[in-house]
């Protein structure tokens, strides 16, 4: 395990059932949650943007724990797919996070007036997305790119013991400032009408990740390996 | 006996590969010259050795002792006296006393500047007070990079005899030169060029 | 010559990089005003920008006080250790028979207290001039003293992890600022809560623990990214 040629064939494997799955899921998903869903009674409709908004944000955060597990194998084992999986994470996560930011705006006009407010979950957001970009141009500003991986993988593991330490702070700190009108209540609330969608959706978004990190990962995989044997004759048999 | 082994050592520099297969032992009373064009990686394969670089770096480096390591940068602070960088050295690697650390720089020509800031000494002069630790550390394997440059002719002199007494006191040297053999039929050479493959 | 080479009890080696980083720092007393400067000027800009209405700036001045003490921290820190690449010293701390972690806590010790520790004892002064109430003045300085712990600690993750990268100084404040938040929080929470009659002392005691689990985990971090740093 964990040689190239092997996980090229295995992902490519996983690939083909992932792929219409993933479709699967997301349609079902996006039919229920616009279609099907009760509008609630407070927010109307404009509150279905929940439905892309929270597992964009859910998957997002798992996706950093994600990238410093790998960071974390590539530094005990010195695994090279770890290095590979690592660098392909980081631009998916950011990208939702970079979703959850933007649908979290759309979703605050209608609900608070304003596109954008100082909320905790945003803010915590927003920080989780200069951790991703952060890692992203560590991992460009190196010229060795296995001292890259193993720089990356540094810091993202000094972010994941930090990740929940922000959370909870940027938690205290807004209720400390919070005026309490605006206060919003949370998904705890939902009703199960509402919940089971918004889960098929985060399972949904979760087979996206799956499915747009491997893709990532046999790109590179391609690129890095585009003069070997085992891939030219790979190409030549499909 | 062996003050260190390597073993099938192979170096990899940005996707490149500088050599493979070495194989050296290095026993005391021993002097070792790599030797090779500019950029075959004679550096690469000291910092090996010496331990300052891992990555890239495979097969087996074994070293039981204590050692001295000169880079081509000399590790001292422009705002601190001689003595202060040598008493306080990185590489934490020596116990002498003051009188012996000033004993050693008089040695080296350098009685009355214990006490400057070295950025004020001339590129020499502060290129004698590093090699100053060769007095001072008790090392038995010293790895030199480039030793001889930027030393005149009575530099040059003083430092071809201490590594001949530090071999025969049992100790061993690993340095790299772009000048031919200093030593002769003392010393070894392992040419880079050999190992590249 | 012998086998048995004699070492340094691990508490001397750690004080010997101590005291080689605490000579250098005092020898060159510009780097230690630099960043007391930077916060002077900036003190000063606040009044310009925002009116020098006193009651406006002494509700503002806890979390002024401490966005720039958190950027004047990341600004020396970007450099801290610059100087030890460059001139050879890190390759030497690297071969030292000693751990890393020990080894470079004493340069981190030593640039925290010509530092840190210097800006948390001015920091009243600059808090009697944006109108900090005097009952917030103490708190501010022990608010100071375990943040700029927590902020010398990572700014030194940050320093080891860009130290080999040509124009690292940007890029470390990418990786540092967000990692800062928490410690931004507490503190400047703490200095507001002390102002406005609540108490700081919950505040100041997140902080402690911040500071505690840094000293505790952050040398390991360090020591990883210099190697990477040496091997780039």
């Amino acid at each position: 395990m964990g040689s190239p040629p092997w996980f090229f064939r295995f992902s490519g494997a996983v690939v083909r059932w992932l792929l219409p799955l993933t479709i699967g899921l997301l349609l079902l998903g996006a039919a229920w949650g616009l279609l099907v869903a009760p509008p609630d009674f407070r927010q109307g409709n404009s509150y279905r943007i929940i439905y892309v908004h929270v597992p964009a944000a859910v998957v997002a955060l798992a996706g950093y724990y994600v990238m410093a597990f790998a960071g974390a194998v590539s530094l005990i084992w010195r695994i090279k797919m770890a290095d590979v999986t690592m660098r392909a994470v980081a631009p998916v996560g950011a990208v939702l996070t970079a979703v959850a930011l933007v649908t979290g705006a759309i979703w605050g006009k209608p609900t608070w007036g304003t596109w954008w407010v100082w909320d905790a979950r945003i803010t915590s957001m927003l920080i989780l997305l200069f951790l991703y970009l952060g890692v992203i141009a560590l991992f460009e500003a190196y010229e060795n790119k296995t001292a890259a991986a193993r720089a990356c993988a540094v810091l993202s593991l000094v972010g994941t013991v930090n990740i929940p330490i922000i959370y909870k702070s940027v938690d205290w700190w807004y209720a400390l400032h919070q005026p309490a009108s605006i206060k919003f209540t949370g998904e705890s609330a939902i009703d199960s009408s509402m919940l089971h969608p918004l889960l098929l959706m985060i399972g949904a978004f979760y087979c996206l990740f799956a499915l747009t990190v491997l893709l990532n990962m046999r790109a590179e995989l391609v690129w890095n390996h585009r003069e070997a044997s085992w891939l030219k004759q790979m190409v030549r048999n499909v | 006996m062996a003050l260190l082994t390597a073993n099938n050592v192979a170096i990899e520099r940005g996707g490149r590969r500088l050599l493979s297969g070495l194989r050296l032992s290095v026993e005391s009373g021993d002097i070792w010259q790599l030797v090779g064009a500019n950029g075959v990686g004679k550096t690469s394969l000291l910092r090996a050795l010496a331990g300052v670089a891992k990555l890239g770096v495979s097969g087996q480096i074994k070293r039981d002792q204590p050692r001295l390591y000169l880079g081509d940068a000399h590790a001292l602070k422009k705002n601190l006296s001689a003595l202060d960088n040598l008493r306080c050295h990185p590489a934490c690697d020596i116990h002498a006393s003051d009188e012996a650390i000033f004993s050693a720089l008089a040695s080296l020509h350098l009685a009355g500047y214990e006490e400057r800031p070295v950025g004020s000494l001339s590129a020499g002069q502060q290129r004698r007070v590093a090699l100053t630790r060769l007095l001072l550390s008790q090392a038995p394997l010293w790895l030199l990079d480039e030793p001889f440059t930027a030393l005149d002719v009575s530099g040059c002199d003083w430092l071809d005899a201490q590594i001949r007494s530090h071999v025969s006191a049992g100790g061993a040297v690993v340095y790299t030169s772009h000048q031919s053999s200093r030593f002769g039929a003392l010393q070894q050479d392992i040419d880079l060029v050999h190992h590249v493959c | 010559m012998s086998a048995d080479i004699p070492l340094l009890s691990i508490r001397e080696a750690f004080s010997r990089q101590f005291m080689r980083h605490f000579k250098a720092l005092m020898g060159s007393p510009t780097d230690m005003a630099n960043p007391l400067l930077f916060f002077f000027m900036v003190v000063t800009l606040f009044p310009m920008g925002l009116g020098p209405n006193p009651e406006r700036l002494s509700v503002m001045a806890p979390g002024l006080l401490w966005v720039v003490a958190l950027l004047s921290s990341l600004m020396v820190s970007s450099k801290l250790f610059g100087s030890d690449f460059e001139d050879g010293s890190l390759e030497q701390l690297a071969v030292a028979p000693y751990p890393l972690a020990i080894l470079v806590m004493g340069e981190v010790s030593a640039h925290w207290l010509g530092t840190g520790l210097l800006l948390a004892v001015v920091s009243p002064l600059f808090g009697v001039m944006l109108g900090l109430p005097a009952h917030g003045l103490d708190v501010l300085f022990y608010s100071l003293v375990l943040g700029t712990v927590c902020l010398t600690l990572i700014g030194a993750i940050g320093s080891a992890l860009t130290v080999s990268i040509r124009r690292g100084g940007l890029l470390m404040s990418l990786l540092v600022i967000p990692l800062n938040v928490p410690v931004l929080i507490f503190g400047n929470t703490a200095v507001s809560e002390a102002v406005s009659g609540g108490n700081p002392s919950t505040w100041l005691a997140l902080l402690g623990g911040f500071a505690m689990g840094s000293l505790a985990l952050v040398p390991i971090a360090i020591s990883a990214a210099l190697r990477v740093s040496l091997d780039n």
